[in-house]
Order: C-alpha cells, then structure tokens, then sequence
C-alpha cells in the first residue's frame, strides 16, 4: 500500500519506496517479481536511450534533444498501468515512451535526426505522434477517449505533459471536455518544477497542480514522481477509475528536472546547482536500484546484464538509425492530403531538375 | 428536387450524411437542444441521439481538439464554430495539428473532419459577427476550403466535406442563410471539391467570386447586360482551386474582376490575382481588378454597407477593364 509523506514545503504525496534507513519501504499489490523485474528493465532503457541520446547530440548524430534524464519513473510507471490497446499521447519530454510498447529505438532517434523514418504510424503502437506545442494534444487525448467510450470499447488514454502546460488553455480545455464528456481519459502531469528557465512559482499560483482537478469535476492525486511504483499504482489506479466509466483522473507526479530543458539550453543562468546535485542524489532509478535491493530481487549480475542490454539496444539504435537511406525530397510533398493537388506533381518535377535529378 | 433555403439546404444535408453513415457526428456550442443559433442542426439531436448531435462547452479550440481525438478513435466529426470571427481560437488546433496529423503519421491516419461556420456581414450584427475569415483557413496546408453560394451547392459541398478524408472548411454566407431560396436535389446530393461553376455565361470580361459575392457579381453583370456579356465563374473551392476554369474563362473574356468580402491585403483575392499574373498575362486585355473590402475592422454596423463591395464597386471596376 502506498503511504504518503510530508514532503517540506509541499503537500501531500503518494510514496511506496522508502529511504533505506528511517522511511521504510511499502509495496504495491498485485506486483510481482517479474513485474518490479520488468519496470526496472524500462527505466534503464529510458535512461540509457536518454544518456547516450545526449552523447549522439554533442557528436552530431542527432539534432536539438529534449533531455529526460529523472523521468523515467513517471514514463515508465505509468505505462505498465495500461493496456496494449490504450493510447498515449506524448509530449516531446515522453519522445522515447513507445520504445515501451515495442517501437525501435532507431525510429525514435530517426526523429530527433529530423529523418522521416523518425515518424511512425500511431496504430502501430497506439502512441499518438510527439507533441510539440505545450498541451495542445490534451484535448485529442480527450477526444480520443471520449470517441472510444462512444464507440463501447474499454480502452482509456493518456495525455503527458509537464507544470507549463497547466497554463495553456488548451490543457484547460482538454481538461474540461474530458471531465464533461466523462472520458476515460488520465492527464498525467510531470511536473520538474520547470518551464525552461520558468520555475513552477512563476507559473502558477495555485498551491499545487493537482488542486485544479477540483475545477473540472475531477480527482487530482499528487505522487512522488521519482517513484516509479507509486507512479504504477496512481495510475493504475485512474485506469480503473476510467474503465468503470468514472472518467478522468488528474495526477500530479512530482520530480525535479535536474538536466537541462533541451541539449540548446544552459541552465546555469537561472538555476540552483546545490539544488539540482542535492536531486540527482534522489533521482528515480537510482532509488528504484536500492529498493530493489533491499527486497533482494537485483543482484549486480542482472543490473549488469540489463543495463548491457540496453547499452547495446542504443548501439544498435544508432546503427539502424545511421543507415537509413537519405530521404527522398518527393517526400516533401506527400502525405499532405490523401490525394495531392495537382500543382505538387508540377512543382515536384520543377524542384527535381534544378537539383539536377 | 426541392426549394430551400441555403440554411435547410445545410440541414437537409446533415440529415442525409448522417443516415448514410453512422461514423458521421456533429459537435459545437448550441448545436443539440437547440439545433444552432441558425437552425442548421435542427432535428438532428431527435433523429440521431445526443451522442451523434453532441452540445460541447464553449471552448473552440477544445471542440476542434476534441475532434481531432474522434478521428483517432474513427468517427467523422463535424463542428460548428458558431460565428466566422469566434472561429479564431480553433486557428491553434488547425495549424498546429489539423493540417499537419496525416503528414505526420506519413499517410497512415486520415483527419475527416469538417469545420463549418456561417461567415460574412451585411446582417446588422454585433462585432465580431461580420468578418471574412478565408484566407487564414486557405493559408494553412493541408486543409480544404470550400464555400458554396446557393442553396443546392450548400448542400452539396457540405456532403463533399463529410465524404472526403481530408479536413475540409467550409464557410457559409450567412447574408444568404434564409433570404436565398433554390432548388435542391432531394437525397444524396454531392457537389464535388475543387470544380469551379459559372454561375453566367459571358464573353467580354468575368467577375470571379465566391459565397455571398456571387449574387453581387450576377447583379452587376446584369447591369451591365447592354454593355457587354459579363461572366460570373463561381469558384466554389478556394483549396484545391479550379485553376482550369479560371484561366479558361479569363483565356476567353481576357478581362478579370475579383471580388472579395474579406480586407484586401493577402486576401484570396490576391492569390487569384497572381495566378492570372503567372498564367494568363498573354491573355489579358486589361490590368486584373480586385473589389474587395477595406483593411479595416468590420465597421459599426449602421455604416458596414459602405465596407461591402457593392454592385455600384463591381460594375466600376468591369467599367474600368472594359475600357482600358
């Protein structure tokens, strides 16, 4: 069971992992080993993915990266709530996300390299495509979620984004609908108490972010976001609020951002240092490792083995990703509309001849 | 085959596409219990069930949103943006993502949605009320632009609309919503997207116009009737545009004056104009006019008749052609 601690200067948040010494640790029900084994594996995907992704960045592999480093609980622990058939809708801070249901890690770096390759089929892997505008995929999710409950079937979406994009309108607006419509929607919000260089102060004056729930009819829950299984049960928990057709469930998961916003940002300019080192010393994976631990179910032979795995899942990621042919400039022109206009055939041509194709 | 109104030409429409398939939904403010302000859903909440005639909170940029999710989920969604100008906030969903999300999935996914809106002045309304917004629609890529000026044609593009897979817009003259009558087809009626009409046959010069300017092109080449055969090329469908048609009417008449509602400045207008440049020039008799309305806020409504091209602008501006 999940058991919530002070947390200074903050309100109330969902923990289970404890600190090893005077907090000690909980469980979560209906997780077994082969399940905490299983979130493990997705975390140090995640966080090897985002490392390496950095180190492909300063190489010139890959273009402009957003960094995830400390969110790999919130991603990783709410996926394992859901089912294959529910959909998540990811903002560029969740650009990795569909590698847990199976997508490539090629296809994911191919989007970061700006290669059409990097652009999958949601179908595939119901993970709507990467959202750039702060919270202007909360209302598809909503509308997703919505159509689905129409249509009878069971399954629910997620819509991430981070404390920024609570100031969107769109968000309020997805948020609303989602709660009118009793869609079985889950807005998951990471909030690293960062909007690039906008600190959550500066954002908001509410006292926390799952207090705006309230406005929408709706349950807001506040979680440790750095724990990876009261994340799990969070959501886990707003999946079967939603399948009962109790509609949305906001969460609030709490981390800090101790990266910077993206790979073209400096945050020595408007952060604390001590605060981010005092952080990292706390961050997700690296207190999932010693819980872990302390239920004896790592050995360093398997955290070995696992981050070897994923070690070379990017090595080859990269190698794949490296190897797509250059894309064609036809592509420039399709997929627009189900049928092109006749002006791009014309135009098309035009452009192949002064590049002397 | 029936008269309508253009306003129960659209309703006949819905109530047609809707019976046809049972993906089709129509969302927006007021749209159910109501059946619009304009009455263009009447019926529908009663024949289709409140889930296929959804009221939705007011919030523009959520009902389009909203929709885009639908089509994610395989459903048709239609929504009304209750008037042109209160279409602004749902300019975010339409250009962030509208017509971008089937590109996006590299043609995996289709968007058939419609986004339909009564547009234009001339109806002694509130600010914001009035204003002709098609050119911030035709600018964005990957969505249609369609709007009709008769009664058989509103019913006709609508259906188009809903039937296409793409995301279409159309705007309808609401001047024209219940002073136009006309025939139109009874049952399934579709006019398809990207064919121009003419509207009056002429020889001398052509007015191209499109909505609620086409019955000021028509009054004013049938003023000028002694003087010269005016035609009157209805474009219909701003995007994709009937290149053909407007360039083998003016091939023939050799003499263009466009007429747009909406400010002058980039207007549709322009694109037109510019077309006929790239084009046509070998086949001009005479620099291409544009009627149009000021770069101005709509005005104050006791005085908005001195914005709107009027029939006294357009036989001028065919005048001036005629004579140069």
């Amino acid at each position: 069971m999940a058991q919530t601690l002070r947390v200074p200067g903050s309100h109330d948040l969902r923990r289970v992992i404890g600190d090893g010494e005077a907090i000690p640790d909980g469980e979560v029900e209906g997780l077994e080993e082969r399940d905490l084994l299983e979130l493990y594996r997705s975390m140090v995907l995640l966080r090897t993915y985002d490392e390496r992704s950095v180190v492909f960045h300063r190489q010139g592999r890959i273009g402009t990266y957003a960094i995830f480093w400390n969110h790999e609980a919130m991603q990783a622990g709410s996926v394992y709530a859901l089912e294959r058939e529910d959909w998540i809708f990811p903002s560029y801070r969740e650009s990795a996300i569909g590698l847990l249901r199976g997508m490539p890690v090629s296809t994911v770096l191919s989007w970061w390299r700006g290669h059409p390759a990097g652009w999958w089929n949601p179908l595939d892997y119901n993970v709507a495509s990467i959202c750039v505008p702060i919270g202007t995929h909360v209302p598809h999710a909503a509308g997703l979620a919505w159509g689905k409950k129409l249509r009878g079937e069971s399954s629910c979406a997620v819509a991430y984004f981070g404390d920024g994009a609570t100031s969107e309108g769109s968000f309020h607006e997805g948020a609303n609908f989602a709660g009118v419509m009793r869609a079985p929607l889950i807005l998951f919000c990471n909030n690293n108490q960062w909007a690039i260089s906008t600190p959550l102060s500066a954002q908001t004056a509410a006292e926390t972010l799952a207090d705006k729930a309230v406005g929408y009819g709706i349950p807001g829950v506040r979680v440790d976001g750095c724990d990876v299984l009261a994340v799990f049960e969070a959501t886990r928990d707003a999946v079967a609020r939603a399948r009962a057709g109790e509609g949305p469930t906001f969460i609030e998961a709490v981390s800090y951002r101790t990266a910077p916003h993206a790979t073209a940002d400096d945050p020595r300019a408007y952060i604390d240092l001590e605060r981010v080192e005092e952080e990292k010393r706390r961050e997700c994976l690296g207190r999932y490792e010693a819980y872990l631990r302390r239920a004896g179910v790592l050995s360093d032979e398997l955290a070995e083995s696992t981050r070897a795995e994923a070690a070379e899942a990017l090595r080859s990621g990269i190698a794949a990703a490296e190897e797509e042919p250059p894309a064609d400039v036809g592509l420039v022109f399709e997929h627009a509309y189900a049928a092109p206009p006749a002006s791009f055939a014309a135009e098309l041509a035009e452009l192949r001849e002064l590049l002397g194709e | 085959m029936s008269e309508l109104t253009l306003v129960e030409a659209i309703n006949d429409a819905f109530h047609t596409e809707l019976a046809r398939d049972d993906s089709v939904l129509v969302m927006g403010e007021d749209v159910g219990r109501a059946g619009g302000v304009f009455r263009a859903t009447a019926g529908l909440r009663d024949k289709f069930g409140a889930e296929r005639c959804v009221d939705t909170p007011l919030a523009e940029a959520g009902i389009l949103g909203a929709a885009v999710g639908l089509c994610m989920a395989g459903w048709r969604p239609v929504c009304e943006m209750q008037y042109d100008a209160f279409s602004y906030p749902c300019l975010d969903q339409l250009i962030t993502h509208v017509g971008r999300y089937r590109w996006r999935t590299r043609g995996a996914m289709d968007f058939p949605l419609v986004v339909r809106m009564p547009y234009g002045g001339g109806v002694r309304a509130p600010e914001l009320h009035d204003d002709s917004p098609e050119a911030y629609y035709a600018h964005t890529p990957g969505v249609k632009v369609a709007i009709p000026s008769t009664p058989a044609d509103a019913k006709g593009l609508l259906a188009a609309a809903i039937r296409d897979p793409d995301p279409v817009i159309v705007l309808e003259p609401k001047l024209h919503y219940r002073t136009m009558r006309g025939d139109v087809p009874a049952g399934e009626h579709v006019v398809a997207l990207g064919r121009a009409r003419v509207a009056r046959d002429g020889d001398d010069a052509t007015i191209v116009a499109y909505g609620s300017m086409v019955p000021v092109a028509e009054a004013a080449a049938e003023l000028l009737a002694e003087e010269a055969a005016v035609e009157v090329l209805d474009i219909r469908t701003l995007k994709p545009l009937d290149e053909e048609a407007l360039l083998e009417s003016v091939g023939k008449t050799g003499r263009a004056v466009i007429v747009q509602e909406a400010p002058r400045t980039a207007g549709y207008g322009a694109e037109l104009a510019a077309i006929l440049a790239e084009k046509a020039m070998l086949d001009l008799r005479a620099p291409v006019i544009r009627v149009t309305g000021y770069d101005v806020p709509y005005p104050y409504w006791q005085i908005e008749d001195a914005y709107m091209p009027s029939v006294e602008r357009v036989v001028a501006a065919v005048r001036k052609t005629l004579e140069f």
